[in-house]
């Protein structure tokens, strides 16, 4: 096959069985690859009412057909299960090396099944594939295992892992890989470490086969030009990273602070990407293949250089909990990726934390002498330690927000969606993300669908962020375009630069396949609708395609932003209707039909 | 009347943060960044006050201005 390899490995973790498998190629026609393809064949062999951290749930490590190939940000990979922590299918998607390495070696994707007796590793060198003792690493750091790894296997290895976090299964465990890149939100980690999985190296000597070379070269060249005159990808995204954001989402007011009690954040300046380039920086860094460079490479006092932060980490850590120093960020992140947990969630859990503190539900004598009041950037950065380690406290933290919350009464306290944590935009003076989140597919989470773009930052067109008009095509739109992105192993940031005909005829030059911009958007709504069924099957219903009861029942207290909230009743209908589906949110056997999903 | 300039990302390059401008009334968005010397195409996001402001917006005494130049992420 050309783009894909057209094999996929299964490997049963409880016999030590190991397969080769063709890729079924009119299904990846359909799904594309990464993403789409491998959650349908997820939903096809797994049942939808598995218990998640059991040896019945699978875990697939998937690449897209750009992957590995000469295209911009073609290194990706997603990690695909039912996740711990929503319930919900999970695609979480991580640069990196590791994601081409694999299409190197020979395939498309990893199949992982059962649970291994002991702890293990996999070791993968073309096509000969190892499971090995993994008893030393067991209990390791990310960054101390991938050392470990790297001297076992050879330096040109890349090497995936879970830390103690996913080990000892907590809720919002992530996978890391190259050290710092990490698929991280739903809690992926906790079911590699439910299999008794530390980790995956891979070395590969082959590269994918392309369909027509020359149009690839002339796409990847068309599109890389738009990459470097756009003003976000050529300029803003390697100078100041990610957290370039912190500032103009605080300037409009909707930049969540002490876990969405206030919009605004008074340090915001002083933990803003600008002054993490200014004091912080060392160097930006790229993924494979990447002409962007968005990540950061940062150090700070006592031996700490981490990868990071990105702005959503960055709020996390900071605004959320109210800390107003941005080593401290630093530190915490760097923390966090040790542990192995994501940092979306974890900052958000200890920011649940410091709310039910500051209410005087957690009392002092739960806290070692480690107070929680907002702002305390000591606690936060220990906590997040603890939470990985699932020491005191940290335990019921391990489990996310919205568990954590309800243990002491209080689940609203968790601003979460189906459970996953909120990222960093206020939802109720930014409309049309507020019905992002309540209707991804995977909770809580701005990649689904990244509204910011047209309700903030202008791009491809400015939309009135107050105003719900118009929202619910606008949220369908990007919803598809970007389960297709995501599926052809590509990173969404191109799209601030990249149209759907890009990414068309990118696929179509790799793979062979005949896509124009129409067919790709179709793919992606077909597989936002194939998530939905396996949603739907797994028990969510649409009473969970809602906000936190703060966002819908509480107006922003402070800023330019003041007296909104969101209006998402308004806008729910009108999106299923959208979307071909009913009134309690299910798509119809027409619609079904219409995307040929079986 | 004076209004209050926040510039943000490579607009604070030679300029500084923030900035105080002295304008004469009815000044708009556009006479604003002229002043300055910033050109339109830096400018993404013009907020007056926290809120979407267009250039051909006028300006208000007292007025907080932030400009961003294109900026995204995620
Ligand atoms: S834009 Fe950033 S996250 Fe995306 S591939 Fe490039 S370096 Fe990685």
């Amino acid at each position: 096959m050309y783009g894909y390899t057209g094999k996929i490995l299964r490997i049963n973790l409880s016999t030590g069985d190991v397969k080769t498998e063709a890729l079924d190629k009119e299904l990846a026609k359909l799904y594309i690859g990464g993403r789409g393809l491998a959650e349908k064949m997820f939903s096809n062999e797994v049942d939808a009412k598995v218990d998640a951290l059991s040896p019945e749930n699978k875990l697939f490590i998937a690449t897209g057909p750009l992957s590995g190939t000469p295209t911009p940000t073609g290194g990706r990979y997603m990690a695909i299960t039912k996740s711990p922590l929503t319930g919900t299918i999970a695609s979480s998607n991580s640069g990196g090396r590791w994601g081409a390495e694999l299409k190197f070696a020979g395939f498309d994707m990893i199949i992982l099944e059962g649970k291994a007796e002991k702890p293990v590793y996999i070791n993968i060198v073309d096509d000969k594939v190892e499971i090995k003792d993994a008893a030393h690493l067991w209990g390791k750091m990310t960054s101390e295992t991938t050392k470990m790894l790297l001297e076992a296997e050879g330096e040109k290895a890349k090497v995936l892992n879970i830390g103690p976090g996913g080990e000892k299964l907590s809720k919002i465990a992530a996978i890391m890989n190259d050290y710092d890149r990490a698929a991280g939100r739903s809690g992926v980690g906790a079911v590699m470490g439910s299999k008794n999985l530390k980790a995956i190296t891979v070395k590969g000597s082959s590269k994918p086969e392309i369909a027509d070379k020359d149009k690839l070269k002339e796409v990847v060249k068309r599109s890389n030009a738009k990459i470097r005159e756009n003003g976000v990808t050529g300029t803003g995204l390697p100078t100041y990273g990610t957290a370039v954001l912190v500032n103009i989402i605080n300037e409009s007011g909707v930049y969540p602070t002490n876990n969405f009690q206030m919009s605004t954040f008074s340090g915001a300046d002083e933990t803003s990407g600008e002054t993490l380039a200014e004091k912080f920086l060392i160097k930006n860094t790229g993924c494979f293949g990447c002409p962007i460079a968005c990540g950061r490479h940062c150090k700070v006092d006592e031996g700490i250089e981490s990868g990071g932060p990105e702005y959503e980490t960055l709020w996390g850590f900071s605004a959320d909990c109210g800390v107003n120093d941005l080593g401290s960020v630093i530190k915490a992140n760097y923390w966090c990726n040790e542990v192995g947990l994501d940092t979306i969630s974890a900052s958000a859990t200890l920011a649940a934390a410091m709310e039910l503190y500051q209410k005087g539900y957690i009392k002092d004598d739960e806290l070692d002498g480690l107070s929680l009041e907002f702002g305390n950037a000591e606690a936060v950065i220990e906590w997040t330690k603890r939470m990985g380690l699932r020491e005191g406290l940290g335990d019921k933290m391990a489990e996310g927000s919205y568990r954590m919350a309800d243990m002491y009464g209080h689940p609203e306290l968790s601003m979460s969606v189906k459970k996953q944590e909120l990222p960093a935009y206020d939802p109720r003076a930014i409309q049309g993300q507020g019905l992002a989140y309540a209707t991804s597919n995977r909770g809580g989470c701005h990649v689904r669908a990244y509204l910011i773009s047209p309700e903030i930052l202008a791009m491809p067109e400015k939309l009135d962020r107050f105003d719900v008009a118009g929202k619910p095509e606008w949220v369908k739109i990007f919803q598809d375009l970007t389960a297709s992105i995501d599926s052809s192993g590509l990173c969404l940031f191109t799209s601030f630069a990249m149209t759907a005909d890009d990414y068309a005829d990118m696929i179509s030059a790799a793979t062979g396949f005949d896509y124009d911009a129409g067919s790709l958007l179709q793919a992606g709504e077909r597989i936002w609708n194939m998530e939905k069924m396996f949603n739907m099957a797994a028990g969510i219903g649409q009473d969970q395609d809602t906000l936190p009861p703060r966002l819908l029942n509480e107006e922003i207290a402070d800023g330019p932003s003041k007296g909104e909230k969101s209006r998402l009743g308004e806008m729910l209908p009108a999106y299923y209707e959208v979307r071909g589906w009913d009134a309690q949110g299910a798509p119809s056997q027409a619609k079904l039909d219409e995307l040929s999903i079986k | 009347m004076k209004v209050k300039v926040r510039l943000f990302a490579t607009l604070r390059e030679d300029r500084g943060k923030e900035v105080e401008v002295e304008g004469k009334a009815g000044m708009t968005g556009k006479g604003l960044i002229d002043q300055m010397e910033i050109s339109e195409e830096d400018v993404a996001i013009f907020l007056i006050n926290g809120k979407d402001g267009k250039l051909e917006d006028p300006i208000q005494d007292g007025d907080v201005i932030s400009i961003f130049p294109p900026v995204g992420g995620g």
